[in-house]
């Protein structure tokens, strides 16, 4: 079989569902296999049906645990969902322990199901590089949810905000008081807050301090969505289904209020822009073993240039 | 967040570990996976107590190169040969290597080696010689799969 024949087939095999070429197309967007680029684009043009759903919290919050009540609640109801599942990276072996289909068992031998641990490989946001084109594959293959789970975050890596429809923080009791609920970053791209371990000492707290930090703010949410706070113990499955109701909910808001196409723009501009920073660091690099660059890096140490007009010189289009 | 990597090099090694059947015993599963993290391995646990089919589901959509199992309870005769069984039905059994950890005698290794397990580790085996051998049986794989133009 002929290379793009063989490429074709892989396509309409994902197309259909089948776990074997979801597998192993997301395996080839992670490394950027060579002809990946002309698949993506056949399975980009058949995805955009899927709700993407992003779940993102501290690490032990109970991530893993949700995302699995999740998928149970959703699958009761008869919808498919895929789940990517985000661990970290070691920045010094490069290696990675994904561990997050420990809490996701009750769904082997489901065909409705398709779950992938994915290493974040460098990236720095909550994500991985391939997160995005992953979705698109799953979204292609026909999943009616595609949920997302982060690495474990702390303050600031809010990438999940651009890749899906909501996105749902979590939080557990007893982890800071009024002042960390109104800090800037992670909590501020809730759709949807959950307080998970509700049943532990202090949940009260940390549900009256959330509800009065989204009370204080003073712009309406876009949409006119005011993000609920929803207590659950995700272990048990309460407040699963609440929390589903919510997240469809949520959905038929973006939908009513044209907040989604102006999401979807968002997202697809993130997307673009990535990229095609992506295309430039490339070009760069291939200047960076060239004597242009080397010499310009000469001029910045001796100062006879500054750094921003060595940088604009790099990516003017040399002489 | 970033995009696709472009140009590739070799992709990581991904490995699914794993602990089958009712044996409690993970303190020497985790020993292994943290030796092939620190490799540069993408290692993916899946727990304890889970069934052939469970393993093999997990290993087909993580799309790994290598599935380790730890038997520390005597199952190994039933639970590799199910393994194996579900893997040939999959069609996959040529292109992820199946290895074995753990407490088993002799003449069972044999048998097993002779029914597709690429290789078996007993306790003793120190950890460079675990990553060696996922290497070199993986790399193995990798080039036969892309000689055959199934990668």
């Amino acid at each position: 079989m002929t290379k793009t024949a063989m490429q074709k087939e892989l396509v309409e095999r994902v197309r259909e569902g089948q776990p074997l070429a979801i597998a192993r197309m997301i395996s080839r967007v992670e490394s950027g296999a060579p002809g990946v680029v002309e698949e993506i684009a056949e399975l980009y043009a058949a995805s955009g049906r899927a709700h993407v759903v992003g779940v993102t919290g501290a690490p032990g919050s109970g991530k893993s645990t949700l995302v699995s009540a999740l998928t149970t609640c959703l699958r009761r109801r008869g919808e498919s969902v895929g789940v990517l599942a985000i661990d970290p990276s070691s920045p010094f072996s490069g290696g990675a322990f994904l561990g997050d289909r420990i809490r996701m068992q009750d769904h082997a031998g489901d065909q409705g199901v398709f779950i992938r641990s994915m290493a974040s490989r460098g990236a720095l946001g909550g994500l991985s590089r391939a997160t995005a084109d992953a979705t698109a594959v799953l979204d292609a293959a026909g999943k009616d949810y595609v949920v997302i789970e982060t690495v474990g975050v702390g303050q600031g890596e809010v990438d999940i905000a651009r890749a899906a429809h909501t996105t749902i923080v979590l939080s557990i009791p007893g982890t800071g008081d009024d002042v960390q609920a109104v800090k800037a970053g992670v909590l501020e791209i809730a759709d949807i807050h959950v307080v998970n371990k509700a049943d532990r000492e202090g949940a009260n707290r940390a549900i009256i301090d959330l509800r009065g930090m989204l009370r204080l703010s003073l712009a309406g949410a876009p949409g006119g969505w005011a993000p609920p706070v929803i207590p659950t113990v995700a272990a048990s499955g309460d407040g699963i289904d609440e929390l589903v109701q919510s997240m469809q909910a949520h959905f038929r808001a973006l939908v009513s209020s044209g907040e989604l196409e102006r999401r979807e723009r968002a997202m697809a501009a993130a997307r673009v822009t990535s990229i095609a920073q992506a295309l430039v660091v490339d070009r760069f690099r291939s200047y960076e073993s060239g004597r242009r660059f080397t010499s310009l890096i000469d001029e910045v140490y001796r100062r006879e240039l500054d750094p921003f007009s060595a940088a604009n010189a790099l990516l003017r289009p040399s002489a | 967040m970033e995009s696709l990597p472009v140009g590739s090099q070799s992709p990581p090694i991904r490995v699914l570990v794993a602990k089958a059947g009712l044996d409690g015993h993970d303190r020497g599963v985790k020993i292994v996976a943290r030796a092939l993290r620190d490799a540069g391995m993408e290692v993916i646990y899946t727990g304890l107590h889970r069934t052939p089919a469970q393993i093999v589901d997990a290993a087909v959509q993580e799309d790994v190169d290598a599935v380790g199992i730890s038997l520390l309870s005597g199952a190994h005769m039933t639970v590799f040969p199910e393994v194996i069984r579900l893997l040939t039905e999959l069609g996959v059994a040529q292109d992820i290597c199946l290895i074995g950890g753990g407490v088993m005698p002799d003449k069972d290794v044999d048998t097993l080696t002779a029914m597709g397990v690429a290789a078996i580790l007993g306790q003793d085996t120190p950890p460079d010689v675990i990553v060696e051998t996922v290497r070199r049986l993986v790399a193995e794989r990798r080039r036969a799969a892309s000689a055959a133009g199934r990668k």
